[in-house]
């Protein structure tokens, strides 16, 4: 275990607001405007962390625990990606199914946590994020698993890096896990993080019970969730050899992070919302490209 | 040269999967005609080392008959028709998928098994992409109401014929290659004009009414 690989987890918890105002500057300089400031995600969170929570009567204390949990989880998923081909400090072979499901359960306490509130529209919410991330979860596991194939390896710090990211198969599942990271982190192909209409909302609609710091927790969830699975993709497309001097990878790393978010500023300013009966199509779609990308390993 | 072949195959079993997915008739006609193409350099592709003219002008035909000849007269299909969309499928895009990713795997056992090709090719894509293309192309024709995406089906069916001719023989005589050609350009054309007729007859392409004029 390196020390490096604990700076890295420090690097994802200072930069990982971040990529949310690249990819707001992105839309706001596609759309000719000014935008928010770049640190505007930092803002939000520190005035939240700073303001004192409401509840209401009827919830219990399944509420109050969703934002500590999903926090929580995605804080293990950060220990299990590797940054830019530097081992993880809590690799271990099959951490990929973990990390799938340490997603699961960030995104099961934000489901509990809505129906608690008893409201109809955070419970449509939840129907919605429960179905389109069971599509999600096959195309997502699917692609890890035709790269473990491939490389023959289990463990996300080791199989990333040795994919090779020119083979055929290899472009697939980056796609395919392109379209799952622009869903479990509802952008705007599935879900518009800016919507304020109650009846299209997916995850902005489970969330609006929360306030103050719980609220801040959330925020920084879906950050770290960004960065997360940002960090898979970008492993992919860039794998550098283990070993390798610190700075190097990690820059590598940190840029194509960067260069994601910027594609998915793009995305959201080129693409329109899909109607909600076209996303689970989109979706399979990319579990076939995975499946397609798996059969091509197998054979 | 064998990679480009390859990237050629996924890019083929790619379009299937586009084909089966897809509702817009516009998009599918496009698709198809993209096939057509990547077909004809196909052809060229896998002859490299020893190009003769007979080999070029088979490819030149089926590139500009399947690349620009069938789509400029499927589109004027659909905008005499009026329709852009096949409404309600026999089987719904999702399942076509599936069923399409269900074929691949039939396929790539098949390839396996065909004693004709055990020599040498066991592991190349074409056999498979061939026949996956092949069963697209009969799905299609069975799956959709729409007779134009029938039609389609049809043309997408001689595609995978023409890829395994590429593969099984190695020089295709020029007549029979011509021959097949002909046989769908003449196909197409009665397609176009049954669609005609069917959508003068029922204001719409929906072949499944047909039926209806049994006695």
């Amino acid at each position: 275990m390196q020390i490096t690989s604990f700076i890295n987890i420090i690097l994802g918890l200072l930069l990982a607001p971040l990529l949310l105002g690249i990819i707001n500057k992105t839309k706001a300089s596609f759309a000719g405007r000014t935008g928010q400031p770049l640190l505007q995600a930092y803002y939000d969170i520190i005035k939240q962390l700073q303001k004192g929570a409401v509840y209401s009567k009827t919830t219990s204390w399944i509420f109050r625990a969703g934002p500590v949990v999903g926090l929580s989880a995605v804080l293990v998923a950060l220990a299990i990606v590797p940054v830019g081909g530097i081992a993880a400090p809590l690799a271990f072979s099959g951490d990929l199914l973990l990390l799938a499901y340490l997603l699961g359960v960030m995104r099961f306490f934000t489901v509990l946590a809505a129906l608690d509130t008893g409201s109809s529209f955070e419970g449509m919410g939840a129907s919605r994020e429960v179905l389109f991330s069971a599509i999600a979860e096959p195309a997502f596991l699917i692609g890890l698993a035709a790269i473990a194939r491939e490389t023959g390896i289990m463990s996300l710090s080791h199989m990333l890096p040795a994919a090779h990211f020119f083979s055929p198969e290899v472009v697939l599942v980056v796609a395919s896990l392109l379209v799952v990271f622009l869903c479990e982190n509802a952008r705007i192909p599935f879900d518009d993080p800016n919507t304020h209409l109650e009846l299209t909302m997916i995850h902005e609609v489970m969330v609006l019970d929360h306030s103050g710091p719980d609220f801040a927790f959330i925020l920084y969830s879906s950050a770290l969730k960004l960065w997360v699975l940002g960090l898979v993709i970008v492993g992919l497309i860039f794998p550098s050899p283990a070993g390798s001097f610190w700075p190097a990878p990690v820059s590598t790393a940190i840029c194509g992070l960067i260069l994601l978010a910027i594609i998915v500023g793009i995305i959201e300013s080129l693409m329109a919302r899909l109607r909600l009966l076209r996303i689970p199509q989109l979706l399979v779609a990319a579990g076939s490209l995975s499946a397609f990308a798996f059969i091509l390993i197998l054979r | 040269m064998d990679s480009t072949i390859e990237i050629m195959m996924i890019l083929l079993l790619l379009s299937d999967m586009a084909l089966l997915g897809l509702s817009r008739l516009r998009t599918c006609i496009s698709i198809v005609s993209f096939q057509g193409m990547l077909l004809g350099l196909l052809a060229l592709v896998t002859q490299l080392g020893s190009l003769t003219p007979r080999l070029i002008m088979i490819a030149a035909a089926s590139f500009i008959i399947k690349g620009f000849v069938f789509p400029i007269l499927l589109r004027r299909g659909i905008r005499e028709a009026g329709t852009q969309h096949e409404i309600e499928p026999f089987v719904g895009y999702i399942t076509s998928v599936i069923a399409g990713l269900a074929m691949l795997g039939v396929s790539l056992w098949l390839g396996t098994k065909l004693p004709l090709f055990a020599a040498g090719s066991g592991t190349s894509l074409i056999v498979p992409a061939a026949l996956t293309t092949l069963f697209t192309g009969l799905f299609l024709i069975i799956a959709r109401k729409n007779a134009l995406n029938q039609c389609l089906g049809y043309i997408i069916m001689e595609n995978g014929i023409y890829t395994f001719g590429i593969v099984s023989v190695v020089e295709i005589p020029l007549l029979v290659e011509l021959g097949i050609l002909l046989d769908v350009f003449v196909a197409v054309f009665v397609m176009g004009i049954a669609i005609y007729h069917i959508n003068r007859e029922f204001d719409h392409l929906d072949s499944d009414r047909l039926n209806v004029l049994k006695g």
